[in-house]
């Protein structure tokens, strides 16, 4: 088991954002996490890259605590985030956005003295080819469209190479074909690495879902389970349309 | 292909052409006088100061509001020594100001500086290990942007308040004056003037390709990339504290050798160096020439205190508002400041010629 999650619950000014008593993930899963607006997914992982600290609970990656450690240290532990909001390096190149993720010692001195390598260049221009970026090294990523810097992000997160992969809503404005890509990607990805994603698209859903999908809602665990029994549970329906203190209640 | 200077190699020529050549030479055959030499000498030492504000603004968007006082901590230490070796009145050797305090022994603070080796890397030494001190808290405690500018302010004013005191026996409102000799070379001599002069534009060149090395290495690429996202820096494995560490300590020690050579030029150093507002000015010199280029920060140094000693002759109360218009019309229009409109003229021009080029090849 990769990561472990129990009794997890954070309140932002009285509000239950977050109230989830046991989820997993196993090494080389692809999990999706589904919900409606503020059901806790985003604080879910903010929570386990270290930008929010709960209240209380317990959070095991790879056998270690991770709460209450830094961002840094999280990240170190291999741990990578995609943001919904993609965040990237707006005034350096995709070249360089994609030279600082990746993976070797980051200290000072290893920075300053730092010598680029064919291994490496190759490693960046093979990531970016898969991510579509391969004839855009040179533009700034603040020039980028919305859907490029998406992918360029994604590029960050895969060139950290972590354990567990964070990822965003990933298709939120891309295109049918670019959507489709990404979900290529992330089934290839999940190949070597654990991946959890969030996202609302349910035909991007559909075509990801290899193993579990979860659904949150209001914070709670509503079910978990395969694509296939998830769309068709009477709850999921129910609070997707709004009804969802009607399907708790049941 | 490239026929026509670029405005680098134009930066590089004009810089050593006129700086390096023209003025020293004209300084020795008479026609520039010691004193446009030694002001001049000065505007390099507040170059130097503006390469550290451009590593620690410019690039990591930190914007510290006491660079000045690191750039008098590094004067102070020379001063010291200077006042030291000047000896006073006194038959004890006590610099005079303290003897008129009612002080009779040097206080053990002023020991080291007796020598000049001491002295050198005390003047290093004091500001980056301020700095570190200082720095380590701020920055573990995520202190940014506004508030860090604040923080900064406060200490800058804080360390002004202090050493305005005469309790601090460092001469309080009046500051040290009073040197002599460095190094055995008289201060008054003109060929020391010289010598200080070429030191400076030495050293201020010297750190100029430091600080290009630094910002182009990876460390540059990290400094950027906290600027512009310091979260996603942290969640890509950087430890950012320590990175703003680091360029904190190199702008403070930087900013402390521009004020180690300031201070021997101009003769006196006073707490008025380090108020808030010489910080700020700091800010402003790079702002105008141009934040994230180092050849901004150096160009907007030497013009804006060049302009400052023009102006100041040619209409004396006006400066203050010359500059208020400079610093607004940056601001509004050109906010990557004088060199970066040069960039942008450069490439306007360059867009034309390869238009013209293109019509030739077509006709």
């Amino acid at each position: 088991m990769l990561l472990n999650v129990k009794n997890l619950h954070v309140s932002f000014g009285g509000v239950k954002a977050l109230n989830l008593s046991t989820f997993n993930v196993q090494q080389n899963e692809l999990r999706v996490i589904i919900g409606p607006n503020g059901a806790g997914k985003s604080t879910f992982m903010d929570i386990l890259c270290g930008k929010t600290k709960p209240n209380g609970g317990d959070v095991t990656f790879n056998g270690q605590e991770i709460l209450g450690k830094k961002e840094v240290n999280i990240a170190r532990m291999g741990i990578g985030r995609k943001f919904q909001k993609p965040s990237v390096f707006p005034s350096l190149s995709v070249f360089d956005n994609m030279l600082l993720s990746v993976r070797m010692h980051k200290g000072l001195l290893t920075s300053m003295f730092f010598k680029m390598n064919s291994e490496i260049r190759d490693r960046i221009e093979s990531v970016a080819e898969k991510v579509g970026l391969g004839k855009h090294l040179e533009t700034l990523a603040g020039n980028l469209s919305h859907g490029q810097k998406q992918w360029l992000e994604i590029a960050i997160v895969i060139l950290q190479d972590p354990k567990l992969m964070l990822i965003d809503e990933p298709a939120a404005g891309m295109s049918d074909e670019e959507t489709y890509k990404t979900g290529e990607l992330l089934t290839d990805l999940a190949k070597k690495h654990s991946v959890i994603v969030i996202e609302h698209d349910m035909g991007f859903v559909k075509q990801i879902a290899q193993n579990l999908v979860t659904v949150l809602v209001r914070g709670q665990l509503l079910m978990e389970g395969s694509f296939e029994q998830v769309r068709n549970d009477e709850r999921v329906i129910d609070s997707y349309l709004g009804r969802a203190n009607t399907a708790l209640e049941k | 292909m490239k026929k026509y200077l670029n405005s680098n190699s134009l930066f590089y020529i004009i810089l050593i052409g006129i700086f390096l050549v023209i003025l020293p030479v004209g300084n020795l055959l008479g026609f520039v006088s010691n004193n446009t030499i030694s002001l001049w000498g000065r505007y390099f030492c507040f170059a130097i100061a503006a390469l550290g504000v451009d590593l620690i603004w410019g690039y990591s968007g930190v914007l510290s509001m006491c660079q000045a006082v690191f750039f008098c901590l590094g004067g102070y230490a020379i001063a010291m020594h200077m006042l030291l070796v000047a000896g006073g009145e006194d038959p004890s050797g006590i610099p005079d100001f303290m003897v008129w305090n009612q002080v009779e022994v040097l206080p053990a603070f002023w020991e080291p500086f007796h020598s000049f080796g001491l002295s050198f890397i005390l003047a290093l030494l004091i500001p980056g290990v301020f700095a570190f001190i200082f720095g380590y808290f701020v920055f573990r405690s995520r202190i940014k942007g506004v508030y860090l500018a604040i923080i900064t302010q406060a200490l800058a004013l804080a360390m002004w308040l202090i050493f305005l005191r005469n309790e601090t026996m460092l001469g309080g409102t009046n500051g040290l004056t009073g040197f002599k000799t460095l190094l055995g070379f008289s201060l008054s001599n003109p060929s020391t003037k010289l010598s200080l002069y070429v030191l400076s534009f030495i050293v201020m060149f010297g750190l100029y390709l430091f600080c290009r090395w630094l910002v182009n290495s990876k460390f540059g690429k990290v400094l950027v990339a906290i600027r512009d996202s310091e979260s996603r820096v942290s969640y890509t494995a950087y430890n950012v504290v320590n990175y703003k560490l680091a360029v904190f300590v190199i702008a403070a020690v930087v900013a402390a050798i521009g004020g180690m050579l300031y201070v021997p030029q101009t003769g006196i150093i006073t707490p008025g160096r380090m108020d808030v507002k010489a910080s700020v000015e700091m800010v402003m010199w790079v702002a105008l020439g141009g934040r994230g280029r180092l050849k901004g920060a150096i160009i907007g140094a030497l013009l804006v205190n060049y302009l400052y000693s023009v102006c100041t002759s040619m209409f004396p109360e006006s400066w203050l508002y010359i500059l208020g218009i400079l610093f607004i019309l940056t601001v509004l229009f050109f906010e990557k400041g004088f060199w970066g409109l040069i960039e942008m003229l450069e490439n306007k021009i360059k867009v034309v010629a390869s238009d013209k080029s293109v019509s030739k090849i077509n006709s």
